[in-house]
Parts: C-alpha cells; structure tokens; sequence
C-alpha cells in the first residue's frame, strides 16, 4: 500500500489542476448554462477562482484537516469549493443535497465539518433547521443568495464575499504553504454511502485512491483533454467525484453544469458529451419518452422506426463491436442511421457518446441492446465508494448485458467460499471515519475489502456476475435459493413497473410490492381513454392490475427456465398505492430499495399477501418534500399470479 | 391622510418607506352600481399590501384603478406626491407599474421568452425600421433586454421551459410566466391579482415565496388580491379589506383578524 510516489507524479488535486494551468491553461475546464448562455472557465481562470476561495476559507481560520460540507446541485462553484478545501489541506465532505435536514444533521455532526459550502437558500434553511445540533460548525457560506439578504450573516457569507475577502487579505504564499504540506496518502475526500443498511458511513478516499483510480480509468478507456463530460449526478456520489473531479483532472477534459436539474436533457443535447455515465433510470426514462412518442407518430414514421430499429437490433451490436457483418447490412445500417438513429441519437444528447457506463443497478437487456443497436459504446462497470468506484468493467468489444466486466486494471478479485466477492486494489479506501469496528469488519488486514454482493465468475466470458446482495440471498423455507434482487430486476425491466420489492425469504413462497411507472401508465392510460385523479387511482385500475398481472406471469415463465431459481417465482403481489421514496426512507438517496425498512413499514400489506385474502385496507404516513407529514389511506387489491410448476423430475436432476 | 408617516423597519428587516400611492375618496360607478364607495387608503413604497374582500366586493376594480385601467368619478390617485392625471394604461405603465391578471392574459402561441419580452416594450427605444435592419444599436438593445429576461428567468427558476409556447404549459407555470413578464418590466409597483388563484398547495408555497423574494431582492413595491386568508396574513405587511365597495378594515394582518366588522363580512352576523 505505501509504495513510493512515482517520480514528478502530481500527488493531490490542487497539484493537477497546477498540471492542467501549465499544459492546458487556456483550454476550458468548467461550463456551466446560466441566464441562457454557456459561462466558461478555462483551467487558468478556475484555478484564479479556487485560490480565491482558499485564501477566503484561510481567511474564516479554517485549518488543516478541518471537514468541509458541499450541499448543493452540480455547479463549478461548488467542484472549485472541493479543490479549494484540499487545496489548503482541509477535507471537502459532499453531501445528498435532497437529504433530509435529519440526513444532513447526521452527516454535519458526524464529519464534525466547521464550515458549510452550500448552494442556495434550501440548503441554507436545511442547515438552520439543525443548527443546534452541530455547534462545531462556524460559518456557512452560500452560492446562491436568492431570498438570503435578510437573513443574518453574523456567521454566513455569499461565496463571492468570501472570495473577495481572500483576494484583498489573502496571502498566495500561505496557500502554497499548505499545498506544499500535503501527503500522497493524505485525505483526499470524504464521501457518505448511500446507507442502503443502517446509518450512512464516511469513507475516506485519499490522495493515492484517488489519481491511481483517475489515472487507470483514464487508461483503461483512452480519455483525453477532448472529453465533454456533462455533471448532474449528486455531487456527494463518488462516481461523481470520480469522473468529475479525478477524471476530469487527471485528463484535463471539461466538466459541463447543466442549467437547472430541470432543464437536464436541454443542456446534454447542447453539450455532446463524449463521456457520458448514467444509472439504467435514466436509459430507461430517455428510452420510455422515445418510445411514448413515437406511439404519438404519424404511421410512416413509425414504420421507418420500427424497420430501422429492427435491423439495427440485428447488426448494430455487432457493428459497433467491430464484428463480421456483411455489406449489405451495412448498407442498410448506415442508410437507417442516415434517417432514424442519427436524428434520435442527436434527440438524446448522445450523438458524440464515445463511452457511455452504466452501473449501481442490474440494466434490462432490451434496454441495454437498444442503446447499443444505436451504436452508442454503452459498457456496464460494476464498483462502490469504498473501492473509489472501479471494481470491474467491461472492455470494448467485450459487452454483454448480465455481466459487469473484468477486473479494472489494478484490481484483484476474489470469490469466497460463501460466494461472496472481494478485490483488492490501489483505489481500496483508507476507513470508515470514526468507525473502526466497521472498517475491520469490512477491509482486512492484507487489504481485501468484502462487497457484500454475490457473484461468480462467468466461465465462458471470465466476466464478473452478480446475482444479490449477499445477506438478501436467502433460504426459503423449502429450501429454495431466494434472490430478491435478481426478480425485482426481471420485473423493473419492464417499462410499467418502476419498483418492485419481493419477499419470500424463510417463507413457504414469494409475494411482491410493485409500484407502477407513472409516464408509462400514464400514457397507456390517455391513449385507453382511462381517467383518473390520482397516483393511488391509476395504480389500482383493473386494467392497470391486469397489465402488471401479464408482467409478473411472463416473469414467473422466464424464472421457472432456470431451476435454481425456480422455487422464487411470485405467487401473490399487489400494486402499492404510493411510490416509494427517499423521503419516507423506503429507498436511499441513490435510489435503492431498503428491502427491511420496506417490508416493516408496510408489514399489514406482507401478511395479507401470505394469508390470502383478496383485499386489504391500509394508512401510510408520507413526508411531503417540505418535510410535513401527512397520512393517505387505500384499499388495496392482491391478486393471485400464475406460477410455473417446475417438475420433480427436474428438480431432482438438480 | 396627508401627512406622510416615517419610514419603518418590519420585524424581518425590511425598510418600508413613505406612501408611494395614494388613493383619495374613490368612487367608481358602472351605470348605478356603485363598485366603489368612496375608498381611501394609500400604499407604501416597499411594501406588500393586500387587498381582500369576499366575492364582488370591488377588489379587481379597485386594482384597474391602481392601474389606471378605470377612471373614477370622484376621488384622486396620487403616485408618487403627485396627483396623476387620466392616463392611458401604457402611459401608466411606463411610470413603472406593472400587473398581472385574474384570467391569464398571455400570448398563448409565443414561447415564454417571447412573451417575457414583451414585458420589456417600455425599455427598447429603437423603432420598427431599425428593429427590422437589427444592426448596431437595436442588436444591442435587444441583447441588454434579453439579459435582463435572462435574469428574471434564473430568479423565478423557469429555465427550462424558455422555449415552451405558453400555451401547452400548466396552469400553475402560466401564472408563474405572467409574473416573470410583468417583473421584467422592472416596476416600481407591481399590481397582483389573485396571483395564487387555482393552485395546489405546492404552488402556492412556490408563489408566495416568488413574492417574497421579489419584494426583498428587488424592493418592488407589491399590491396583491388573494382569497386565501392564510397566505394574505403570511406575506402581507398591511392589509385592506373590502365589502360591497366599502372598506371596512385597514391595518397589519393581526388587526385585521381581531377586527370586528371583518369577521363579520366573512363569517356573516347573527340577527337576533
């Protein structure tokens, strides 16, 4: 772990971005869409504006190794805030700036940060609310001040005053000091997980993590300064940290700040980006809006659509893997891509898409297939925070859909006998902040760090696959393997069911939530002339519970086919008559189920799924984004789905 | 009535300044109805002043005459010390007072940038024909426009619909693109009518805060009508409350709810 820093090899952040000044200085670095127009910063002029911001935060008395919370949307401001903090040897802390004001006191006290960087006045409100709770932190200083001349400033400034009150009492030399001080095995960052089980964690990232990940990524896909890369991912997530700021450093390429999280599609269509990382939820929402619309298109259009499509489900995969394909296929592609994969590609923002990755969750394969029919480059990778994202991913010309890749360069792999998977690598985290029983239990003493997920090692390909969480893959009561994720993934993939949460662990069968997907069924509902007032209508709709019935018969059908599987097929399931939310903690921030939390929240819904009566009233509590409470009632109906018997005989061959 | 009260400093730090309009023994009639019956109140600079009364009580008259849409058959309006003559509206307009309407009055064809930009028509000088050549000082004057759209635009978070013809916006957004136009007329008195009229909850709070942050970033003086009692008391510094034509309560929105005649007008009396 301690080898040496190679020689002349840039040891921090703040030393790449002195790199990018020299050889790249008036190249631009950061763009971010505001009052219209795309504002630009080269690499010089960001690294005037950090340094500001440095001796600004030296002049509030922040000191080495002092924590510093980022709570905002993806803005350079906020990316500078970061380098700025390490820059004078402090650490930046970003955080989910959709947290809870209970989420984010969490998160201050925690970290113990002193200042907060944030974004605007809901941030600002949020920290006020918990303000008690954290003494420790001192000064909060805000991007945005829409709505704050009022409030007091005894100890909160705009970023512009602080910036400015560097330049005039800021001493450069003071600033270089503390860069001088800074270690390769320093902290670089600190960033919470998402805490799919429990409180979040801080995993501390350092400096070494951090450029030998950027600069083997950087590698391993050929990125270079002429990337585009567009950030709207929550800044707190390392995949963000990763691509934005290691990646975009260590390369040198340019990080674009859409406009508003509203106006995200806009802005990726003017960007271009060449380098483009999304969770599945977006492919899946980019590919649900294409497809409603092209419901709404005229009759030749659609049928230039789905000849162009067809054959490029065909031989776009293999085109785009540089495999055999004849001329005339070709021909054929490339006339399709003339009329109707070019435009549409250039509708998505995905027209320059060198690479595209896409992880956190398992991806359709239809929906994987169609983007890379398109012949966009889209890869899975598979990683965490603890690992600085790169566990594995798939090389060009090797991308299947239910694989996750090869080790990353640098990374070790292993399988242990309970199938749970472990690696090894440069990127492997320093700790848990304050949290050493967890660090022990999670990193061992060789530097092994256990993921948590099973996988195994697929023989044909030598690719990674993962099938569940490792404490999610259960027993049933019969005996059965039981793995929720790998059903629920069956399920999502159809574009009506957004969610589903199946249980069935130490029981006798398996019963599912789903929550309906509200563009889709929205859709399909205007165009049936079904009218509804509410989510909780349309979501108990016969016809609604008689689609998702079809959904859930064709899912039982395609996990009976593989035996080990078979026992969890789903007997029973209902359609939950709200959407399960961060907010009311039934998912993380990143979007990921909390299988307990649901399954206890909800746990009137799970027993009449098991005692078989065919309707259920209930009352949730909500929380309204605001953080009032409120309570909505619903009569639920439960309907049997059609299950697969898988014979004896096959099940004794097993 | 006369006598200019000081300026004052409300709770949250705001500095309200002497009145900016006054209105002197208005009264208003269309034919025999007697909409307004000799109403005087004045309106002070930096203020959020509402007007209320149940339905038919001459709210929205009162404001044409603010406006200067109606003319009254008696009583003066004084903007800024000086009484003001009959004025057209776009010559009132161009004293800086801008409004926004009951029943949206947008140019549903035109994007919202169009239509926002219309709200700057009193700050472009350049005329038809130089406007059609586009060279020189009209390009110039169309892009310091366009910035200052740009800005109010960032301030009431529509980015993303700059481009959406208004008419296939919901209602809420719509209402939200008629305060954006009458902001970018930069006003000194901005006339509200029933700004938050048909909205849910979510919107309301979206709007009231817009106002809010109106009347604190820009200090633009605000004159709203609005039925919904808990956001009047919210966000209003004083309030007038009207009853067929009369007024019947003037004063901060905690004289107001302890006023006698006002619970009386909204609850109804007993007469026994």
């Amino acid at each position: 772990m301690n080898a040496a820093v190679p020689a002349g090899h840039p040891i921090s952040v703040p030393h790449l971005l002195a790199r990018n000044v020299a050889n790249l200085g008036s190249r631009v670095a950061y763009r971010e869409k505001e009052f219209g127009i795309w504002q630009c910063w080269t690499w010089a002029e960001a690294e005037q504006e950090i340094k500001a911001l440095a001796m600004g935060l030296l002049d509030l008395d922040a000191q080495a190794g002092d924590h510093i919370a980022i709570v905002g949307r993806n803005r350079p401001y906020l990316y500078w805030s970061m380098v700025a903090a390490q820059m004078i040897g402090c650490i930046p802390v970003p955080m989910y700036q959709d947290a809870a004001a209970e989420e984010v006191a969490y998160a201050l006290e925690h970290s113990g940060a002193k200042i907060a960087i944030v974004g605007d006045q809901e941030q600002v409100d949020k920290i006020a609310d918990v303000r008690e709770r954290v003494p420790q932190l001192r000064h909060t200083i805000y991007v945005d001040g829409q709505g704050l001349r009022k409030y007091d400033h005894t100890d909160m400034s705009s970023f512009a005053d602080v910036q400015k009150r560097g330049r005039e009492n800021g001493n450069a030399a003071d600033v270089s000091a503390r860069m001088d001080a800074l270690t390769y095995d320093g902290t670089c960052v600190m960033l919470y997980t998402s805490g799919t089980t429990g409180r979040p964690k801080g995993v501390v990232l350092s400096n070494r993590n951090v450029i030998e990940t950027a600069k083997s990524s950087c590698e391993f896909d050929g990125l270079t300064a002429q990337e585009e890369i567009l950030a709207y991912l929550p800044m707190a997530w390392v995949g963000d940290f990763i691509f934005s700021i290691g990646q975009a450093y260590w390369a040198g390429f340019c990080v674009n700040c859409p406009e508003s999280p509203a106006t995200m599609n806009a802005d990726l269509r003017e960007v271009g980006p060449t380098y483009f990382f999304a969770p599945p939820a977006v492919f899946e929402n980019h590919l649900t809006n294409v497809m409603i619309r092209m419901e709404d298109a005229s009759r030749l259009k659609r049928k230039m659509f789905d000849w162009a499509m067809g054959h490029a489900k065909k031989v776009g995969p293999a085109i785009l893997d540089g495999g055999r394909v004849g001329p005339i296929d070709r021909l054929k592609y490339f006339m399709g891509n003339l009329m109707v994969f070019g435009p549409l590609k250039n509708r998505l923002g995905m027209s320059r898409v060198r690479i595209g990755y896409t992880a956190g969750e398992a991806i359709g394969p239809e929906l994987f297939d169609f983007y890379r029919s398109l012949g966009i480059n889209l890869k899975q990778l598979y990683g965490q925070t603890e690992a600085t994202v790169f566990i594995t991913q798939q090389p060009d010309g090797e991308v299947r859909s239910d694989t996750v890749g090869v080790p990353s360069p640098g990374v070790e792999l292993k399988i242990d006998d309970d199938g749970e998977v472990h690696y090894r690598s440069p990127g492997v985290f320093v700790e848990y902040y304050q949290n050493p029983d967890s660090t022990s239990s999670t990193k061992d003493a060789e530097g092994w760090v256990a993921t948590g997920d099973a996988g195994f090692i697929d023989k044909a390909s030598g690719h990674l696959r993962i099938i569940d969480r490792i404490k999610d893959v259960a027993k049933m009561s019969t005996g059965a393997l039981f793995a929720p994720k790998y059903v629920e993934n069956k399920l999502k993939f159809y574009p009506n069911i957004l969610e589903a949460v199946v249980f069935g662990a130490g029981r006798d069968k398996c019963c599912a939530f789903i929550n309906i997907d509200l563009t889709a069924v929205g859709n399909w509902a205007e165009r049936n002339n079904i009218a509804y007032s509410s989510y909780q209508e349309i979501s108990q709709h016969p016809r609604v519970l008689e689609i998702i019935q079809g959904h859930v018969d064709a899912v039982n059908e395609s996990i009976a086919e593989d035996e080990m599987l078979a026992g969890c097929q789903i007997h029973r399931f209902l359609v939950l008559h709200k959407e399960l939310d961060a907010d009311d903690g039934e998912m993380t921030r990143t979007r990921k189920v909390r299988r307990a939390i649901v399954g206890e929240k909800f746990d009137d819904l799970v027993e009449a799924l098991y005692d078989g009566s065919s309707s259920v009233f209930t009352e949730t509590e909500v929380t309204y984004e605001d953080g009032r409470k409120g309570k909505i009632a619903a009569t639920l109906s439960l309907r049997d789905a059609k299950v697969v018997q898988v014979s004896s005989e096959k099940l004794a061959a097993e | 009535m006369n006598a200019e009260p000081d300026t004052y400093v409300t709770a949250d730090g705001r500095t309200i300044g002497g009145v900016l309009m006054d209105l002197r023994n208005i009264t208003l009639r269309f034919g025999g109805v007697e909409a307004i019956k000799d109403i005087s109140f004045g309106i002070r600079e930096g203020e959020i002043r509402a007007i209320i009364g149940p339905n038919g009580a001459g709210k929205s008259s009162m404001l044409n005459v603010i406006s200067g849409f109606y003319i009254p058959q008696e009583g003066e309006v004084y903007f800024r010390g000086e009484r003001r003559p009959q004025l057209k509206p776009y010559q009132v307009a161009r004293q800086g007072i801008a409004r926004t309407f009951q029943n949206i009055a947008l140019f549903e064809g035109m994007s919202v940038l169009d239509n926002i930009m219309t709200g700057r028509l009193n700050h472009m000088k350049s005329g038809f024909l130089k406007q059609m050549i586009w060279k020189g000082a009209a390009e110039r004057e169309e892009t310091e426009n366009r910035e200052h759209v740009e800005r109010v635009i960032d301030f009431l978070q529509i980015q993303a619909i700059r481009k959406t013809p208004v008419g296939r916006l919901p209602y809420g957004l719509k209402k939200r693109v008629e305060l954006a136009r009458a902001l970018a007329a930069d006003p000194s008195l901005l006339l509200l009518d029933e700004p938050m009229a048909g909205m849910n909850v979510e919107e309301k709070e979206d709007m009231s805060r817009f106002i809010l942050d109106v009347n604190d970033e820009f200090g633009t003086t605000i004159a709203l009508i609005e039925h919904d009692m808990g956001v009047v008391m919210d966000l209003s510094d004083s309030v007038v409350v009207m009853d067929y034509g009369r007024k019947i309560g003037d004063g901060t929105p905690d004289e107001i709810r302890n006023n006698q005649e006002v619970i009386d007008a909204y609850l109804g009396v007993s007469h026994d």
